[in-house]
């Protein structure tokens, strides 16, 4: 039943995507048909996803053994659950947002695809399915980000994701088919019960690691989501906060449990790299003026403190890494559809120029200021929840040196994330004092519809019922963490809960809010101290370096290689066919070559003219010559058939040799008198050993070939065979049309080709009138 | 832009053979699978007989035979070539389209060099 879901979402995608015209802002609504669907579903079968989980296989290819294999456990019910919920909210909310404007239907087309993309990607049991859906999940991404293909600015961050992300999927298949081989499957739960060890593992892992921390925004990979923000806010709050980043977390969290304890440098690689994101972003996200920016830099610092949780390893951290998991889905996406209300009805994002939004949009301001808290994580909100189970999971690690730094890490990057909160919340919708010389203010917004603010109050309205009652997530939080780690989570404190009593989490909560805020009331000193710092080099700096290098690099290479110059073509090209076959050449050495000279004296007397017009060609003055004597050798090959009795060969010859004459002649009217003086000695002495090794090479090559024959020659067969099979007289003819048929077709496609490429050359180098004519025929 | 003179002996011969050579090549084409010839054969004296008539009065002369462009003949013979080839078909029928494509290659040379050097019409 799964694969039918996956189904309905193409089936619904492709149907909106055409029916848009008719459809106007409604797209939407039919689009979220199939998220909704898959919703309740989820829902329905969550009893046994959460009980033993689904299993599924869909015979794809048999011949060729592919196999879709599907496993619905209950970290996929969760995902499944956050990207289908999600999904249905964002369209609701795109109807208004986006409206009839040109492109709708394609958006929701797109969008969702990707959802079906994504729940693909959480059920996929096999690894080449995984990576199938991973880079569905790209491209959706890169059609989404560039969805104005108008403007410059998002075509370009379209594409940087891409390669970002495209290139760290390449890393991620190549990690998956070693860790497969080492594993000896390509089933994921089979891998990840039974972990390889061995030489190529680590390796393979951090390819895998690679490909994750590429899709989930990590140091040094992490600009490319701050530029994914030239997307529309439907597409930012959907894909680029709750769902598509969570990818590369997503598989942290299946291979962390296998291997984190085992592959020495795990630990270390993810927790360090997941700290830094957390604290980095932050960091960035206090100099940001734009609130989509800020929102963007939130979401990288959130996705470390993700990693950090999932990448330990650890059964407590692991619960809580799926509690965060789904209370940041739901405050995040709830902030992005915020500040697209924002920017929708005054015009503009930028908090300098934002005032009092709280008195004139105060629904806005009420659904902001809930999900601000919970991301903080001010109590009786489901975002205090999770992370006091974090910070008690944490704490109760706490012993090793390496987990004390991990929580200084951890807590330096919440009081960061206290500090970007207050400045979202205050710079957005608090007073702005006007300063003189500073930005012009935004007149009153108008109100927003309830259309608009429906979908993200629901969210808020999840965040809010989920931190007063924690049990309601807790069998889904549970089973998700039990799935992840193959047994129960035991999880550090008793679970989720809305009160663990007073204890070392509880304080350090209450320590991040205080330092935080007192962060955010030292501001302008600290933006200061920003602009102060020397600038370094930026992960987007290092990304347009390596894109202008690549393509630097192609210009020169296709300087070097497509020279311009005629003889140097042809030169290596001679060159490369006489050096290729010399190593068999040397290897017949010992053969046995009988040689007769001539089988008759007319056969000599020909073969002097050919040999002597053939040395004429070498030093004639003039191109008209030249040719001629060229056809003197061809003439002189047709007489050679005449003589050994080959009537078509020597027809065929004839004809051609006249024709090829016809046209070089043709050409030369364009072509100046005389050959071109060659320049230097130097130059002339490599024509005349190139054209002396080529020569001296086929005539090696054909004596050597002639006397190398050990089975009997396949023209004795085909003669016998050509009157009785083929019903004609003339051999030839019949090995050419009825034995060797297809060689034929191959060579006449080639003439065609030929025949083409001369027109095309002729029509380049002509004026345009003239080149119409030639291919319309008649003026 | 005036014709060039063309010599008067070289129009007429070839205005006398050129229906000639033609038939002459569909007779080739026919007898091949028998006799020497075919549709390699049939068709290079096709062209033969084209460049004769090109070589008494220019690319005109022979637009005035052929009104449509060379491709045409080179993707028709195409088509009956790979159609009769991969089904194995009839060999004529194959041979055919050889013989097209091969005419098609001929006139493509000499309705896209033939032009006059200085890129006048004839």
């Amino acid at each position: 039943m799964i694969w039918l879901l996956l189904v309905v979402h193409a089936v619904v995608a492709l149907g909106v995507a055409v029916g848009a015209t008719r459809l106007g802002r409604d797209a939407f609504l039919v689009a979220a048909v199939a998220p909704l669907l898959a919703f309740v579903w989820l829902v329905a079968r969550s009893g046994v996803a959460l009980d033993g989980g689904i299993t599924e296989q869909v015979s794809w290819v048999p011949s060729l053994g592919l196999t879709l294999d599907l496993r619905l456990d209950g970290m996929g019910l969760l995902m499944g659950l956050l990207v289908s919920g999600i999904g249905v909210v964002v369209l609701a909310y795109s109807r208004w947002y986006v409206g009839d404007a040109p492109g709708a239907g394609r958006m929701a087309g797109l969008l969702v695809a990707f959802a079906g993309a994504m729940l693909g990607l959480v059920v996929a049991d096999n690894v080449f399915v995984l990576y199938g859906f991973w880079e569905l999940t790209t491209v959706a991404s890169f059609l989404l980000i560039g969805w104005e293909d108008q403007r410059a600015p998002a075509r370009a961050a379209a594409l940087q994701a891409f390669l970002v992300t495209g290139i760290g999927g390449l890393s991620l298949l190549a990690g998956l088919v070693l860790l497969g081989q080492a594993a000896g499957t390509w089933s994921l739960s089979g891998l990840l019960a039974d972990p390889p060890t061995g030489g190529a593992v680590p390796a393979a892992l951090v390819l895998v690691l690679v490909g994750a921390f590429t899709k989930s925004a990590q140091v040094p990979f992490h600009f490319w989501l701050p530029g994914a923000m030239a997307a529309p806010t439907p597409v930012s709050a959907y894909l680029h906060s709750a769902t598509l980043v969570k990818a590369g977390v997503y598989l942290i969290a299946l291979l962390a449990p296998a291997f984190a304890a085992g592959v020495g440098f795990w630990r270390p690689l993810v927790l360090g790299v997941g700290v830094a994101t957390m604290v980095w972003g932050g960091w960035r996200a206090l100099r940001q003026f734009d609130l989509k920016l800020l929102a963007a830099y939130g979401t990288v610092s959130q996705l470390g403190f993700l990693v950090v949780l999932f990448g330990a390893g650890v059964p407590a951290l692991t619960f809580a890494g799926c509690a965060v998991l789904v209370a940041h889905a739901l405050y995040k996406a709830a902030l992005f559809l915020v500040v697209g209300v924002v920017d929708h009805q005054a015009h503009t994002r930028d908090l300098r120029r934002l005032d009092s939004l709280h008195r004139h949009l105060p629904v806005t301001f009420a659904v902001a200021a809930v999900s601000v808290a919970s991301m903080v994580g001010i109590p009786l909100l489901f975002g205090f929840v999770a992370k006091e189970a974090a910070y008690q999971a944490i704490v109760d690690e706490l012993g090793p040196a390496r987990w004390n730094l991990l929580l200084v890490g951890v807590a330096a990057g919440s009081v960061l994330t206290v500090a970007y909160g207050a400045r979202f919340l205050q710079g957005g919708f608090g007073r702005q004092p006007v300063a003189p010389g500073g930005h012009d203010l935004v007149p009153p917004p108008p109100r927003a519809p309830w259309t608009a603010l429906l979908p993200p109050a629901v969210l808020a309205g999840c965040t809010v019922v989920l931190g007063l009652a924690p049990g309601l997530a807790a069998p889904l939080v549970d089973g998700a963490a039990e799935a992840l780690l193959g047994g129960p989570a035991g999880a550090g404190g008793g679970g989720l809960a809305l009160w663990h009593g007073a204890n070392v989490a509880l304080a350090l909560s209450a320590l991040t809010l205080v330092l935080g805020a007192l962060v955010h009331l030292a501001r302008q000193p600290i933006a200061r101290f920003q602009a102060a710092l020397p600038h370094g080099v930026s992960g987007a700096q290092a990304y347009q370096w390596c894109l202008r290098s690549v393509l630097r690099g192609a210009d020169r290479l296709t300087g070097v290689v497509q020279h311009g110059s005629l003889p140097v073509y042809l030169a290596v090209t001679l060159v490369t066919a006489v050096a290729l076959p010399i190593p068999a050449l040397v290897a017949a050495r010992g053969l046995d070559v009988s040689l007769t000279v001539a089988e008759s004296p007319l056969q000599a007397v020909v073969v002097g003219i050919v040999v002597a017009a053939a040395l004429a060609v070498a030093v004639a003055r003039r191109r008209f010559t030249a040719v001629l004597l060229v056809g003197c050798v061809g003439y002189g090959v047709a007489v050679l058939f005449v003589i050994q009795g080959a009537p078509d060969l020597a027809l065929t010859q004839l004809l051609v040799e006249t024709l090829t004459l016809v046209a070089f002649v043709v050409v030369l009217r364009h072509l100046p008198d005389g050959f071109r003086p060659v320049r230097g000695r130097g130059s002339t002495l490599a024509r005349v050993v190139v054209a002396g090794a080529v020569g001296t090479f086929v005539a090696a090559f054909a004596v050597v070939a002639a006397s190398s024959r050990t089975v009997p020659p396949v023209s004795v067969e085909q003669v016998a065979l050509a009157e009785p099979e083929g019903g004609g007289r003339n051999v030839v003819n019949v090995i050419v049309n009825d034995i060797r048929g297809l060689d034929t077709v191959g060579e006449v496609t080639v003439l065609v080709v030929a025949g083409l490429g001369v027109i095309a050359l002729a029509a380049a180098v002509r004026p345009r009138r003239q080149a119409q004519e030639v291919t319309d025929g008649a003026p | 832009m005036e014709r060039p003179e063309g010599s008067p002996i070289l129009e007429v011969g070839v205005r006398a053979v050129f229906h000639t050579a033609l038939l002459f090549s569909v007779f080739l084409l026919l007898v091949g699978h028998d006799a020497p010839g075919g549709g390699f054969v049939g068709g290079l004296v096709a062209g033969a007989a084209f460049v004769l008539r090109f070589a008494a009065g220019g690319v005109e002369e022979v637009r005035a035979v052929i009104p449509f462009p060379p491709t045409a003949l080179l993707g028709a013979g195409l088509v009956v070539a790979v159609v009769a080839g991969v089904g194995a078909w009839s060999p004529l029928v194959f041979d055919t389209g050889v013989y097209l494509i091969v005419i098609g290659l001929v006139l493509a040379l000499v309705l896209s060099l033939g032009g006059a050097p200085d890129g006048g019409p004839v």
